[in-house]
């Protein structure tokens, strides 16, 4: 059987039942299986490794009445002028971190216990399956029974906390209509990277199971609920694009974060339409 | 325009067993499993295989081809190159008895191991009234043909044996979510989903989705949804606090 092949260690496989057919191939897949995790993994990794830096570099994230996603809301008095959300800084002075660091546990825990990055990551990173048909390495396998995989059953709090998120990302996008002088009716093109960036963030939360199942999913009788039932077929509209919107909104993350970044280093100027 | 065309097949049995290798006529139009019959006809009579319908409505003829688990019926042979050597096992999860059939009696056990459907002890039959928006979920589900190669794909038992006895694979799982969907229904398959039929083994990879013949979107239809109704019996104290608040359970809704 396929793995009969893994060398024996402190996580060799349990045997598996001698009447299976003796195949001694992990997987007899011919197709490019190992693509799709490969790019996944290296997705990952670089937004990784950009986030970290981005989050203790603790600089370049305000200019222009325009803030990066990745620290807003700014919740310290160690942000820079202006940045703060209406001045409501309950962090105070004492904490000394970047203040990205003090909010950014929120939209990486809904990440990380998405339903839809859970598969990238088990796959991916654990591959615990690599691939379909394709046999994993570990000899153990205990899936979502325990700690600390049982915590992801807690996606639907992250959930919630991701909406507060949308609605300041949101308004920090209405801001962004302000000039640098903060008089309104003026946009940029950061504008509409913030509004896109946005919207993006909607989509993916709307789309989210944990969602689908608030909004509707959790009933027995959708007769008796109409305006449920309409929201819920509506939701499942988005839930099937999940995935689509899960990889968009973290490049959309990434990418606002970026183009605030490079307006507030000096490096491009926000143009201006009006 | 037929060609010879090149195959790998596993023969054997619990004993033991390997790749052999044969050329075959492949002609237009035609599937694996025609291919297999070729096979029985001209060269391996004593080759065995499970098949029924060719049409992809029993569920009979799963098997392995090139390390994918497909229907042999439904698999056309114009989806490989004509020099190509196409591959075809039995299903890895389950024992096998020769050749090409396993014994697939596990999914049988588990079957049994799910409550039957539990109608309210007052309501008679003739009486049930239901809505079409009511049931439309779990008919979705009711598709399934039972072919298993679902639950032979699912890394849970695909790569541990010793999960079998706690996990009930994804096609029971979805059997489980339909009865919990059911407006009539009154058994609490919520905790029997986690402590019983092992939903928490499910790492929701989608294999199951991505080899279902039916397109069943059992993922996202069924597993989730299951996952999220655990969620609201065993681990989200604001709907236990909502529910004793309200004095009704969440399946009352």
């Amino acid at each position: 059987m396929a793995t009969d092949t893994i060398a024996p260690g402190p996580e060799a496989p349990a045997p598996l039942s001698p009447a299976r057919a003796k195949i001694e191939q992990k997987t007899l897949r011919t197709d490019r299986w190992w693509l799709s995790p490969l790019l996944t993994l290296l997705v990952l990794v670089a937004f990784i490794f950009y986030a970290t830096f981005r989050a203790f570099e603790d600089a370049y994230y305000y200019a222009d009445g325009l803030i990066s996603p990745f620290y807003s809301p700014c919740l310290s008095t160690k942000c820079v002028p202006d940045s703060s959300l209406g001045g409501f800084t309950p962090f105070g002075d004492w904490a000394k971190v970047s203040p990205a660091l003090l909010i950014l546990i929120f939209p990486l825990g809904f990440r990380m216990t998405c339903y839809y990055y859970r598969k990238a990551y088990y796959r991916a990173f654990w591959q615990s399956p690599p691939a379909c048909a394709v046999a994993e390495p570990h000899g153990k396998y205990t899936g979502e029974t325990r700690f600390p995989l049982i915590l992801n059953n807690a996606h639907r709090y992250f959930f919630y906390v991701g909406l507060i998120f949308n609605v300041i990302l949101t308004w920090d996008g209405i801001l962004a209509f302000r000039n640098a002088q903060g008089e309104w009716g003026h946009m940029s093109l950061g504008t509409l990277v913030l509004l896109a960036n946005a919207t993006l963030l909607w989509l993916y939360s709307l789309s989210c199971h944990s969602c689908r199942h608030a909004i509707g999913g959790r009933l027995k009788h959708f007769s008796k609920h109409p305006l449920r039932y309409k929201s819920w077929t509506l939701v499942s509209k988005l839930n099937h694009k999940h995935m689509l919107f899960a990889w968009i909104s973290l490049f959309g993350v990434a990418l606002a974060d970026a183009y605030v970044a490079l307006v507030s280093h000096g490096t491009f100027s926000n143009p201006t339409f009006f | 325009m037929g060609y010879k065309g090149k195959f790998k097949v596993w023969r054997g049995d619990a004993s033991g067993g390997d790749l052999n290798d044969f050329e075959v006529e492949v002609n237009e139009g035609e599937v694996v499993l025609d291919v297999i019959h070729r096979l029985q006809a001209t060269q391996a009579p004593d080759m065995a295989c499970r098949w029924n319908c060719k049409a992809g409505k029993c569920g009979s003829c799963s098997a392995e081809i090139n390390g994918k688990p497909r229907l042999m019926c439904m698999t056309r042979m114009s989806t490989f190159e004509e020099g190509e050597t196409v591959t075809v096992t039995p299903l890895r999860t389950f024992p096998v008895i020769k050749d090409l059939v396993t014994d697939v009696g596990f999914n049988y056990t588990k079957a049994r191991e799910v409550k039957s459907f539990t109608p309210p002890a007052d309501l008679k039959p003739g009486e049930y009234r239901m809505q079409q928006i009511d049931v439309e979920r779990s008919q979705e589900f009711r598709k399934c043909i039972e072919c298993y190669l679902c639950q032979n794909t699912c890394h849970a038992v695909r790569d541990h044996e010793e999960n079998k006895e706690n996990f009930a694979g994804p096609r029971y799982l979805m059997r489980v979510a339909e009865l919990d969907m059911h407006p009539l229904d009154t058994a609490d398959r919520k905790k029997a989903a986690q402590e019983e039929h092992g939903l928490g083994y499910c790492n929701i990879t989608k294999c199951c989705t991505e080899v279902c013949p039916e397109h069943i979107r059992i993922t996202d239809n069924a597993l989730i949804p299951l996952k999220e109704r655990v969620v609201d019996k065993k681990y989200d104290p604001l709907v236990w606090l909502g529910s004793k608040i309200r004095r009704r359970s969440s399946t009352d809704a």
